[in-house]
This record gives structure tokens, C-alpha cells and sequence, in this order.
């Protein structure tokens, strides 16, 4: 526990010591402003409610989660830091942990520095507060979701756009379950338990109930299992690659 | 302090490391030594518990590296192949974060950093990111991080590696200087190194440990070990004052002025060859006593093993 508080605050420092912390959440909030007021339709909807800001989320991490967490251990087995890191008096697991959590936290900050549009709603009407509480936890809850998933594939190479790409990719495929493009293509031939499944697999499903202010239990265990799920694989895959580092 | 038990490791149809055993108690220095690629670096690797051996283990201070690695690693301090480190911390950041990690708080922490950056001379480069530091800075770094928390076992891959003459002298001095009470292994390419610091050398090649001695038997395996060569203006005066003398085995000419005299396996004859040269009232430049070169013994072990 002590071990992944360790770890835990050098990844954090390691964020804020070189510039891409900065250009990181600069982008964040640039995008996630851009988005809502013109793309989403902000003042048109006339509507005191963030749902226009909440919606872009998922697309938004696609592009820039990986862009976190492509550097997580590609870059450790790049420059050989790992040797280090694993033969220091550290558990694999506080590590995976650690550097799982500084990220994490990481794109929490770049979430609560939005709170200027929060402020925004409630200066121009009477928004639902709880609502908007429950979609800033699912929105926290989805960027751990596809940082466990950045995490496992940054894990396996040692090459960061490579990681990037694979991880984007990855993500797109969660998002895009619960697309109606893919339940569409599937109607035709797949039995309805099949369709449920890959529904049940989306992030945007998941995320939207939750965004809407239901903070369903299940919801929230289903990110917390993907999160467990892809860093168990994580520390596998860690493990294997040390023989070829 | 380190026992290393029949080590092998495989990656995929190439056997990196082949039934590797030694041991090395307090107050060693061993010197590892081999070609590039013979295992050194993937032994230490399996050591310091990175690697998972294939088959075989390796003991430290009777912790098992595969049963307790958390153990082991308490216990070791490590420089690994090229120092890595996080480029973008500072050396102090850097340090401070190793003495976390090794359980130290405090003014314990603080002490045991500025004894570090005491023994390796970093105090200039403490708010300096590591990668604005030359080589020889990082490699001391690198150093200063293995020697944190006084361990009993170090291991260390290529300290002097791109460290000037005088860097490398200074590294030498701290390893002579925590030698009587730790066990150590450095990994080299530098065979000066094994004579100056060594206390054993151990030579691998292609995975196997092909030699295990301390360095002076190494170099007595040399072929040109305790020959003599003489400087005359007088070669063949010298040639017939040496030849017959006991101990002697053959006199060779090697140039206009300069004779080499090999003894017979195990004799030194240098101070007879001295005797027999005044009694025989030949005009001597200069006698030299040739130790041998390490490098002759290594080229040859390593090649032909």
C-alpha cells in the first residue's frame, strides 16, 4: 500500500515536471469547450443542463486517454527504467497500481478544471447539481475504464505510437458497441442474447445511464471490473515482457 | 552472501545463460567477465531478480530470489546495464524517491542521500534533470542510487562504462573502499579493472563459466608469464650468457636490441638472468619482468573454450 503511494506520487510529479501535463489539460478544456458550445449546441438547447458537455466525453478520451497512457510503460521498457523500478523492493502489483492511479488522478484533474462551465450553468439557470455530480463520477469512472485499457496495451510495446494507435483503437471498439451502426449490423443475423452482450460491453451505455443521473450500481461495477480486468492483464503482460526487454 | 545455483536461461532456441553456479562471500570483489553477449548482464539480471530464471536459482543472504524477492531486493543494491533512470527527474528527486521506496523517512532519508551524493560527488547536480547530466554523472547517479541504503550485496553492470580515467579511478577507490564488508560483483569489459579492484574474476563465455580464479592466476595463464626480455646492444652476448642457465627454457631475439627469455612452466628466473648477465660482464639496458596480459588470457579462454 505504502509502496504504491511511492510510486504513485513519482508518476504524478513526473507528469507535472515536463510539459505535457500543461498541454494536456489545455487541450482538454480547449476541446471539451469547443465541442459543447458548437458542436453541442450549448445555448440552442436552451436548456440550463451539461448534457451537450457530458456527451462528447467518450469521444473526447478516445483521442486523448491514449495519449496518457501510451507512455505508462512503453516508455519504462524504452528506456530500461523498468530493470530499476522491478528490482527495487516493490511489488509488480504496486506498481501496476501506482502508475494506474497517478494516471487516473491525472485525468481527474483535467476533469474538475472544467468546472467553469458547471459554474457557467448555474449562473444562467437552475441546473440539476446531482446530475451533473453523477456525470462528472461516470465520466471519471469511463477515463479509468480506457486508461486500464491504455495501460495494458502501452505494457506490450515498447514503442509509443505504436501503443497509442492500438489503445485508440481498443477504446474506439467500446465505444462503438453500443453504437447503433454495430447493434444495427447485428440485428440481421445474431440472436438477441449476442446483441445484449456487446450492448452490455459499451461504454457509452453505461456512461450515458449514468450521465443521466442514474448512478446505477451496476454501471459503476461494470467500469470498476473493466478497470480490474485489463490491469490483472496488465501485470501479466508485464511479466512477459521483461524476458525481451 | 551470494550463492548462485545452476542458473539457466532460455530465450526461445538460444540458451542466453547455461548452468551458471558460483558463490561470493563478504569481502569479495568478483569480477565478471566475458565477450559481449555472454550472459553477464542476463546472469546479474536473474540475480537481482528482473529475470526469471529458466531453471536454477540464486540465494542472497539465504533469501531465495524466486521464493523472496521482496527480500532479495532489500538486500541488493543494483546499477543495471547503462544506469537507467527517469530522464526528466532531478538527481535530488531521484534519490529522494529511491530512499522512499528503500523505507527510509526523515532525517534518516536526508542522511542517507547526502551520504550517497557524499561518496559519489553529486552535490553539484542535485537540482539538475538526469538527462542534462553528462555520462559519468549519470553512471554515478546510477552508483549513488545502488549504495542508498548500504546494502551487503552489490551488483554492478558496467560502473566504469564511459567514465573518463579519472572518473574511473575514483569509482574503483569506492568500490576498493566498501569491499571488506559487503559482497560484490562487477561486471566489466576492462580487464585493468579486474587487476586493480578484483579480488576473483570470473570469465563467461557463451553462457558457461569457463574460468573462476583470482586475477593473478589468470594472468599466469598467459603465455608470456614471468618472461623476461633484456635490452642489449649486445644481443648475442646476451643470448649466450642466458642460454643453459637452469630454469630457462628458451631464448628468442625478438628485435636488433631485444631478447626474450621464457622460463620453464612455474620458474622465475628474473634474478638469475640479472646474476648471470653481471657475471658475464654484458652491457644491459634495461630487464624487464613480463607479467602477462590479461587481455592474451581472455582472447584465448574465450575463443578457444
Amino acid at each position: 500500500m505504502n509502496n504504491t503511494v511511492i510510486v504513485f506520487c513519482r508518476e504524478m510529479t513526473g507528469y507535472f515536471a515536463t510539459p505535457l501535463a500543461y498541454v494536456f489539460i489545455v487541450i482538454f478544456l480547449a476541446l471539451s469547450g469547443a465541442l459543447t458550445f458548437f458542436a453541442g449546441g450549448f445555448f440552442e438547447s436552451d436548456q440550463a443542463s451539461l448534457i451537450p458537455f457530458f456527451n462528447f466525453h467518450p469521444w473526447l478520451y478516445l483521442i486523448l486517454i491514449p495519449a496518457i497512457s501510451m507512455r505508462l510503460w512503453a516508455e519504462e521498457r524504452r528506456t530500461g527504467t523498468i530493470e530499476l523500478l522491478m528490482t527495487l523492493p516493490v511489488t509488480l502489483t504496486a506498481i501496476v497500481l501506482g502508475k494506474f492511479f497517478a494516471a487516473w488522478a491525472f485525468s481527474g484533474v483535467a476533469l474538475a478544471m472544467t468546472f467553469p462551465i458547471w459554474i457557467t450553468v448555474n449562473y444562467l439557470g437552475e441546473p440539476d447539481n446531482g446530475v451533473i455530480f453523477a456525470a462528472y463520477c461516470g465520466s471519471f469512472l469511463m477515463a479509468g475504464g480506457f486508461l486500464a485499457i491504455g495501460s495494458f496495451v502501452s505494457a506490450l510495446t515498447k514503442n509509443q505510437v505504436i501503443a497509442f494507435v492500438v489503445s485508440a483503437t481498443a477504446c474506439f471498439l467500446f465505444i462503438a458497441f453500443g453504437t447503433s451502426v454495430v447493434i444495427n449490423a447485428m440485428t440481421e443475423w445474431a440472436p438477441g442474447w449476442l446483441i445484449d452482450f456487446v450492448r452490455s460491453l459499451s461504454f457509452i451505455d453505461h456512461y450515458s445511464a449514468i450521465a443521466r443521473g442514474k448512478l446505477d450500481v451496476r454501471d459503476v461495477v461494470y467500469f470498476i471490473s473493466v478497470i480490474v480486468l485489463f490491469l490483472f492483464l496488465n501485470g501479466v503482460a508485464v511479466e512477459r515482457s521483461k524476458a525481451s526487454s | 552472501m551470494i550463492e548462485v545455483d545452476h542458473l539457466t536461461k532460455q530465450f526461445g532456441p538460444i540458451i542466453a545463460v547455461d548452468d551458471v553456479s558460483f558463490t561470493v562471500g563478504r569481502g569479495e570483489v568478483v569480477g565478471f567477465l566475458g565477450p559481449n553477449g555472454a550472459g553477464k548482464s542476463t546472469t546479474m539480471k536473474m540475480i537481482t531478480g528482473f529475470l526469471r530464471p529458466t531453471s536454477g536459482t540464486a540465494r542472497i543472504c539465504e533469501f531465495d530470489v524466486l521464493e523472496d524477492p521482496i527480500d532479495v531486493k532489500k538486500r541488493i543494491g543494483y546499477l543495471p546495464e547503462g544506469a537507467p533512470m527517469w530522464p526528466d527527474m532531478t538527481t535530488g528527486a531521484f534519490m529522494a524517491f529511491i530512499a522512499r521506496v528503500r523505507g527510509f523517512d526523515g532525517v534518516e532519508a536526508r542522511e542517507r542521500i547526502a551520504g550517497a551524493i557524499g561518496q559519489t560527488q553529486l552535490a553539484s547536480v542535485l537540482e539538475q534533470p538526469i538527462d542534462t547530466l553528462s555520462k559519468g554523472y549519470k553512471r554515478r547517479v546510477g552508483l549513488a542510487q545502488a549504495l542508498l541504503h548500504d546494502p551487503e550485496v552489490l551488483i554492478l553492470d558496467e560502473p566504469t562504462d564511459g567514465l573518463d580515467p579519472n572518473q574511473k579511478h575514483e569509482v574503483r577507490e569506492l568500490i576498493s573502499g566498501m569491499a571488506s564488508d559487503k559482497a560484490i560483483v562487477v561486471s566489466t569489459h576492462i580487464l585493468e579493472e579486474v587487476e586493480a579492484v578484483c579480488t576473483r574474476a570470473i570469465i563467461i563465455a557463451k553462457g558457461r563459466v569457463v574460468a573462476d580464479c583470482t586475477p593473478e592466476e589468470l594472468l599466469s595463464r598467459a603465455p608470456e608469464h614471468n618472461s623476461v626480455t633484456v635490452r642489449s646492444d649486445d644481443p648475442s652476448a646476451v643470448r649466450s650468457a642466458l642460454l643453459g642457465l637452469e630454469g630457462v627454457a628458451e631464448v628468442d631475439a625478438v628485435d636488433g636490441t631485444l631478447v626474450r627469455v621464457h622460463p620453464k612452466p612455474g620458474a622465475v628466473v628474473v634474478d638469475a638472468i640479472a646474476a648471470a648477465l653481471r657475471e658475464a660482464a654484458v652491457a644491459v639496458d634495461e630487464i624487464h619482468l613480463e607479467r602477462g596480459r590479461l587481455d592474451d588470457v581472455f582472447r584465448q579462454i574465450t575463443t578457444t573454450g
